[in-house]
């Protein structure tokens, strides 16, 4: 027996959610290449322009079939790609406004269609076009025992989107693991990958063509508008967090699991329409991840900066201190922050080196310790190493390379090792002052 | 044949706009609408925006929920025009904004932007219609009309107030005519003259906000883009200069707009955001083929004219090296097609199949020989200053050189002791004679 609770996610939500599920999945793999290639808004064009075709089709042979109503999207969608190609290299007119012009009069002739058509048929809606009708996949004679998901009934009631999105998934993954390397080179470099003998205008025309395939699957059961968001945003988002295609395929196809199975459950509990919540669900990701992505996120690369900073601010007390103190000289507290300039970053900078025992602050004036001579030490020989460069090297005259070195300086390379010795091991800089020798 | 469903003279009435006041003031409004629109389009099509207007429209959806929202529930009457309007005209700047912001902020590039706040910011828009559908009875239920536009349930007051922000609209741009032009074309120039090129572009992007808000009950969010898009890329095709450029884009825009809401307003069922869109994407169509200036079949027979010509040089100057003498010269391979063109032209004779110039083709045939020797003398001369032409293949440059140009060839030449006269070449210093 099956408790109440399972039956009624099985009779409301089951087909709704796996429809949703496989939509996501198929549109979310596809998407990382159309991303790549700086295509997305392919999918948005084809997404759009398959209208005239579904009308078309019904209109023709004035059946719902499954099969007609894809062959006739099918058909619209390559007439999409073939007259984006044809108008931008003909026409010569910037690619934006091609896909532009293409895709807005198709829908105009799809919604002509459907309007002129509805008066004599009730059955398409305009709007249905846009946000789907996963509401309507409801399993009336769902099973009442766990037994009688293996009879063979259960599988003819399974509705045919479902069978559908199923199909094409497998279909997108097998494409894309079979060629994987091929969809890579031609993706990143067309140019490569004609010298190693892949048609990347065939692999182009393939990508599209599976692309069309999976947003017309995907279109009756959640929309056009979400196959938009499922092309682009699950890989943009995947694109935030990794670095290497193949883990970024795979976390995208993570990210459309949870966009699709959260937008449910979301949409469940505040009774709104459940593809436009996926849609903003994977908006929601992608901010998270614009944000807080550890490599790449802004809150990752404004930590990156201030430690810089602060490294930086540190770097300068430690020369400054050095210098002085290779002419016997010393300076107070005040004096060194007055030189440094007054700031929050170099008042901070001088704590943290007197917590690493870098330095001892003293009331009449701040001594460095062993390590801080040393890394004083360190940080003046590239200073000085720098200034030799610049000058023997780019031919910068002495008095114009200490603003320039000491920005480089702060590098963790030395200047090029390829040179010979006496010039990567010279004694003096050209001001004559004496370059510190390697510490060991 | 169907009779149609209104007779000639109500077409006419509507047409010259004698049809009644409601219907002419929305078939004037959605013209003037279309001329602003095929303005303002102008200047986003030059600065690459077409698609940025795209996910600008489809980010109102939010706003005009949103704003329905918000307004019923303070207990105004919702469907207010200039309130929707609003609440469109700023989700729809923050969507531009977000794509400014992801662009900045992220390694994503434009067109990943675009793609997010479209499906978005839609889709956002979907779910507070949803909001909408359940929570107040019959008054929201026509929110939907502004996904695909209805001009019939267009008041008059609707219909002046769109007119009025077209015209508005319009006249903004055209003040702002010189510093779009600098921006649009070279930004950084722009910049150097001390320009704010920021707040040009931002005025720029407000104009479309304005055109794609104040057109969403006409057209529908999804349409009103290809107002915005379309007349440009047709008025692309007739000219290559600027006003002329927004002159054509207005017409046609204006046309698509007067076309669509007329034959809306005669035909029942016929929604007028479509039929905008198909008058003005038949208008591209037609641009795209038969415009004299970049139109395809135009840009086709001059370049089959060109290959014409060249392979007539080819066949003159072959048959002149046989007369001259020249060492490798071969005899022409031709059609008999290209013999008849060049026959026909007098400068060749055709005697028992075997051809042969006449007085003036020996002309023609000596002036390409001897540019052709020119090219080859300065390639060989001036190779080092001229790393940019020499890619250019001797035997395709010889039909492209103008008089100006030959003259300096001539120069650059005789400034090295060479002269080449009736395609014979003689140095300076083998004693100045042949």
């Amino acid at each position: 027996m099956i408790p109440k609770l399972y039956q009624m996610f099985m009779i409301l939500d089951l087909f709704p959610l796996l429809s949703a599920i496989f939509a996501a999945l198929s549109c979310g793999l596809l998407g990382n290449f159309l991303v790549l290639r700086k295509q997305s808004l392919m999918g948005d064009a084809i997404s759009h322009a398959v209208l005239p075709g579904l009308v078309g089709a019904f209109l023709i042979t004035q059946s719902r079939s499954p099969g007609i109503m894809f062959i006739g999207a099918a058909i619209s969608a390559l007439l999409t790609v073939v007259l984006v190609e044809v108008i931008k290299r003909l026409g010569k007119v910037e690619p934006g406004a091609a896909m532009g012009v293409v895709f807005s009069v198709l829908f105009a002739l799809g919604v002509y269609m459907l309007e002129s058509a509805s008066a004599r048929s009730v059955d398409l809606d305009a709007d249905c076009v846009l946000h789907g009708n996963l509401q309507t996949l409801f399993w009336i004679s769902s099973p009442t025992e766990w037994n009688h998901f293996l009879s063979a009934n259960t599988a003819d009631e399974i509705p045919r989107q479902v069978w559908t999105l199923l199909g094409t998934t497998i279909a997108v993954i097998a494409f894309i693991s079979v060629f994987f390397k091929e969809l890579r080179i031609a993706s990143f470099d067309a140019g490569i990958s004609t010298v190693q003998g892949i048609n990347a205008g065939f692999m182009h025309m393939a990508l599209m063509t599976f692309v069309a395939i999976a947003a017309v699957a995907s279109f009756e059961a959640v929309g056009s508008i979400l196959v938009i968001a499922m092309l682009i945003c699950p890989a943009a988002t995947a694109r935030m967090l990794t670095d290497r295609l193949g883990s970024q395929i795979l976390v995208s196809a993570i990210v459309a699991l949870i966009t699709a199975i959260g937008g449910y459950i979301l949409a469940a509990i505040f009774e709104v329409n459940a593809a436009g919540m996926m849609a903003s669900f994977a908006g929601v990701l992608l901010v998270i991840a614009i944000i807080g992505s550890p490599a790449h996120g802004i809150i990752a690369k404004a930590r990156n900066q201030r430690r810089l900073g602060n490294q930086v601010a540190l770097e300068d007390i430690l020369g400054s201190l050095y210098r002085l103190a290779e002419t016997n000289q010393s300076a107070s507290q005040e004096e060194l922050i007055t030189a440094l300039g007054h700031t929050k970053r170099t008042t901070k900078a001088l704590l943290k080196a007197q917590y690493d025992k870098l330095i001892v602050i003293m009331d009449t004036h701040i001594a460095l310790t062993d390590a801080g001579l040393a890394r004083g030490a360190s940080i003046i020989r590239r200073h000085r190493l720098w200034e030799g460069y610049l000058v023997d090297q780019a031919g910068l005259s002495p008095d114009h390379v200490h603003e320039t070195a000491e920005q480089l300086e702060h590098l963790s390379e030395l200047p090029d090792p390829n040179l010979p010795d006496e010039q990567t091991n010279p004694t003096t800089d050209p001001h004559g002052k004496p370059i510190p020798p390697e510490s060991s | 044949m169907n009779a149609l469903p209104v007779n000639l003279n109500e077409i006419l009435e509507t047409l010259t706009l004698r049809g009644g006041f409601n219907t002419n003031a929305v078939i004037l409004g959605t013209t003037l609408l279309g001329i602003a629109a095929g303005v303002i389009g102008s200047f986003a099509l030059l600065r690459k925006r077409s698609l940025t207007a795209d996910a600008l429209s489809h980010a109102t959806l939010p706003g005009i929920a949103g704003a329905f929202l918000i307004s019923t529930s303070l207990g105004y009457a919702g469907r207010s025009m200039p309130v929707l309007m609003l609440g469109a005209a700023l989700t729809g700047a923050l969507g531009v904004a977000c794509i400014h912001l992801i662009l900045h902020h992220s390694r994503l590039k434009e067109d990943a932007a675009i793609g997010i706040v479209l499906s978005v910011f839609f889709g956002l828009g979907i779910v507070l219609l949803s909001v909408v559908q359940t929570s107040s009875s019959g008054s929201g239920a026509g929110l939907n009309h502004y996904i695909f536009g209805q001009t019939a349930a267009m008041t008059r007051s609707d219909a002046v107030l769109m007119g009025t922000i077209g015209v508005l609209g319009s006249f903004i741009a055209l003040i702002m005519l010189k510093e779009f032009t600098v921006v649009c074309f070279n930004e950084t120039f722009a910049r150097s003259m001390g320009l704010p090129v920021w707040l040009i572009d931002s005025i720029m992007l407000g104009l479309v906000v304005l055109i794609t808000v104040s057109g969403l009950q006409a057209v529908g969010i999804i349409l009103i883009v290809a107002m915005v898009i379309i007349p440009p890329a047709a008025a692309r095709f007739w000219t290559d200069r600027l006003w002329k450029l927004v002159l054509i884009s207005a017409l046609i825009g204006g046309l698509s707009g007067y076309a669509g809401a007329s034959i809306s307003a005669l035909l029942p069922r016929k929604p007028a955001g479509a039929v905008i869109v198909l008058v003005a994407g038949l208008i591209f169509a037609i641009s795209m083929l038969f415009a004299p200036a970049r139109g395809v079949l135009a840009d086709s027979s001059r370049r089959i004219r060109l290959k014409l010509l060249i392979a007539r040089d080819h066949v003159l100057e072959s048959l002149y090296e046989i007369e001259i003498g020249t060492p490798d010269a071969r005899h022409p391979r031709a059609s008999s097609l290209l013999i008849k063109f060049i026959a026909a032209r007098g400068w060749i004779t055709t005697t028992n199949s075997t051809l042969a110039l006449t007085d003036s083709g020996r002309v023609q045939g000596q002036r390409i020989h001897r540019n052709h020797q020119l090219w080859e003398q300065y390639l060989v001369s001036y190779a080092d200053i001229a790393p940019t032409h020499v890619d250019w293949s001797v035997d395709q440059v010889e039909h492209v050189l103008t008089d100006e140009l030959i003259a300096e060839l001539e120069h650059a030449l005789s400034q090295r002791g060479i002269f080449i006269e009736n395609g014979i070449e003689r140095t300076t210093k083998q004693g100045g004679t042949p």
